[in-house]
């Protein structure tokens, strides 16, 4: 199901919470919504749910062509997952899923054995067989979050919207989910937008990253396109490591760490090059990072390969010089 | 060996728990059981038995559980209204509940009685419909609900505003309406609450005298409620009858709030 934002405004009071957002999903895709604290992130999921309604007169929200704008949440069809998994404590894991089916009315709400299998399968679906007899407070927060997901997707949605889903999970967890995210996505082809701050999880697992910035649209793009030609300073920061230069003249450059040039300082060559000196240096794996100290003062992030920092025996205190210019 | 704990101090705080509550409960108490205990067995059962008292009693835990029910059902909406809803005026509701905890009782009374009696302005509308508010059950009834009703609001609040809006969004966006959201996810989460807003509510209840006796009009065997009848014991200084009519009191208060103690443990398990 397409989702269709045309021109939505949202104000709280006299604060602009989104300021005439549009965006077109395409069917199937998996869309993050990426930015800062605050950019509104969060009021944008919750208008396309149904759970918080656009300021009168300004744009509609369609899906699939429809427009659901004036739909309450319960008709819309979307499975929600709030970040902190808002399960119903008083009922047991299976309860828990069942619910969007036994609140249905008589006429459409399967049978109770209907309802057993489809628990069942969604259980298997999220990886946590076995469960269904516990509570919530029995569960990890990674197990609860698999639960707020097998809950949202029972009800048959036509579009899932998770915000910051792994936002108070720890990082291995993280990870795990992230890439069973990805691979339940590819399997079932559902359309679904995620809210992040986290630039990684949104490069890594989106097919089309959002990146919103103070109730605004920043940029909108693939993974790559926005990491690679970003239309902003404000996207280079956001997504990724990146050094900020700032010449005699004022004006700023922006040069991400692997895209450093170092070499001895006896090569130096001062019409692109600056001076420095090493001030910290680390190396995990086949990538060093280096922390320079440029004579300038500024502070340069570089990050080049093990071999060369090996081939090149640096160490710290060591002069260098750095090709900052082309 | 012996379970660690992770909080320290339990030994410590568990003597002087103990020892506070000797002091301030238990040692009244007893002292309250060994006067009864002046009186011989024939003698309780003549008192505790008498149509007056039985009469009282009645009233006493029949109206008390009437209105902390009463209390439940309001103090429920009221809290709800507090809690999810911003309207002008909001504050001052908010603190207008704590009256009842802070007026002398005996001017609730006072108050409640000039109110509702016949002659009282609300006494006068109720009168022309036919009905009378004062001496009477619903008297009794209504004094206990104004006594009782913060207690639920006060026990409530702060459990309805830790809840929080997201399980309610949680079930709004699986489909379920207003009152499913409600019934099925709400109201099951607030029931450990409620009851010990309601335990409260009927406790205070039983035990309450200045905000009564006026609006209740003390008519034997009609109106008059126990602690009334152990004043009225008191005043002749008959303290062991008094005693034991307070410790039949005790008794049967005791029994019903353990009761729901045990219940509301057995909700709050399968609710953890
Ligand atoms: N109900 C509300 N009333 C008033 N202001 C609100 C309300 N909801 C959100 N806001 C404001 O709107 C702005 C955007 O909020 P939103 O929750 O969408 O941010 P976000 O991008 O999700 O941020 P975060 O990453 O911190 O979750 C914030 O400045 C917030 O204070
Ligand atoms: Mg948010």
């Amino acid at each position: 199901m397409s989702i269709s934002i045309q021109s939505i405004r949202k104000t709280f009071g006299s604060y602009t919470a989104l300021e005439d957002i549009s965006l077109e999903i395409p069917n199937g895709s998996l869309t993050a919504l990426l930015g800062p604290s605050g950019s509104g992130k969060t009021t944008l999921l919750r208008i396309v749910a149904g759970l918080e309604f656009a300021d009168p007169g300004s744009g509609k929200i369609l899906f699939h062509g429809e427009d659901v704008s004036e739909i309450s949440t319960g008709k819309r069809g979307v499975g929600f997952v709030f970040q902190h998994y808002a399960l119903f404590r008083h009922m047991t894991v299976a309860e828990n899923i069942a619910f969007g089916l036994s609140v249905l009315p008589s006429g459409k709400r399967p049978s109770k054995h209907e309802i057993r299998d489809r628990v069942k399968e969604l259980l298997g679906l999220v990886k946590l067989e076995g469960l269904d007899k516990r509570r919530p407070h029995e569960l990890s927060g990674g197990q609860r979050q698999r639960v707020a997901l097998a809950r949202a997707l029972a009800i048959r949605p036509k579009v899932l919207l998770l915000d910051e889903p792994f936002g108070a999970l720890d990082a291995q967890v993280r990870k795990d989910l992230r890439r069973w995210l990805r691979q339940f996505h590819d399997e079932i082809g559902l359309t679904t937008i995620f809210v992040t701050h986290d630039q990684e999880e949104a490069l890594e697992l989106a097919d089309e990253v959002v990146v919103m910035r103070n109730a605004r649209i920043e940029q909108i793009g693939s993974p790559q396109a926005v990491y690679d030609t970003p239309r902003s300073p404000f996207v280079y920061e956001f997504l990724g490591n990146v050094n900020k230069l700032t010449d005699t003249s004022g004006s700023h450059q922006y040069i991400r760490p692997h895209e450093v040039e170092i070499r001895f300082a006896a090569e130096c060559d001062p019409s692109t090059d600056e001076l420095g000196t090493i001030q910290h240096l680390f190396s995990a794996g086949p990538v060093a990072s280096l922390s320079i100290r440029l004579d300038n003062g500024s502070f340069l992030d570089v990050e080049i390969s093990r071999k060369i920092l090996d081939e090149m025996c640096l160490d710290q205190k060591d002069r260098i010089a750095v090709k900052v210019r082309s | 060996m012996s379970k660690r704990r992770v909080i320290p101090g339990f030994g410590m705080s568990l003597g002087f728990s103990i020892t506070w509550l000797s002091l301030i409960i238990l040692i009244p108490l007893a002292a309250l059981f060994i006067k009864a205990a002046g009186l011989g067995w024939e003698e309780w059962r003549e008192l505790l038995g008498s149509p007056q008292v039985i009469a009282a009693a009645k009233l006493t835990f029949g109206a008390s559980a009437a209105a902390a029910t009463v209390s439940a059902v309001l103090g429920l909406l009221v809290t709800w209204v507090l809690v999810r809803y911003e309207f002008p005026g909001r504050r001052l509701l908010d603190a207008m509940i704590d009256l009842p905890f802070a007026l002398p009782t005996a001017v609730a009374g006072i108050t409640l009685c000039a109110i509702y009696a016949p002659n009282g302005w609300l006494g006068e509308i109720l009168a022309s419909l036919g009905i009378q508010a004062a001496y009477n059950w619903l008297g009794v009834f209504i004094a206990l609900t104004f006594i009782g009703f913060p207690f639920v609001v006060r026990t409530l609040q702060p459990v309805m505003a830790d809840m929080g809006k997201e399980i309610e969004e949680a079930a709004a966006t699986l489909g379920a309406g207003r009152w499913t959201v409600f019934r099925r996810v709400v109201f099951p989460l607030l029931v450990p609450a409620l009851i010990t807003g309601f335990t409260l509510a009927f406790a205070r209840a039983i035990g309450e005298y200045g905000s009564v006796i006026f609006i209740s009009g003390n008519l034997p065997m009609k109106t008059e409620i126990l602690p009334h009848l152990i004043i009225i014991q008191l005043e002749q200084y008959n303290y062991e009858a008094a005693a034991a009519i307070a410790t039949g009191m005790l008794v049967v208060s005791f029994s019903l709030l353990f009761l729901i103690n045990l219940l509301q443990r057995r909700i709050d398990w399968q609710n953890r």
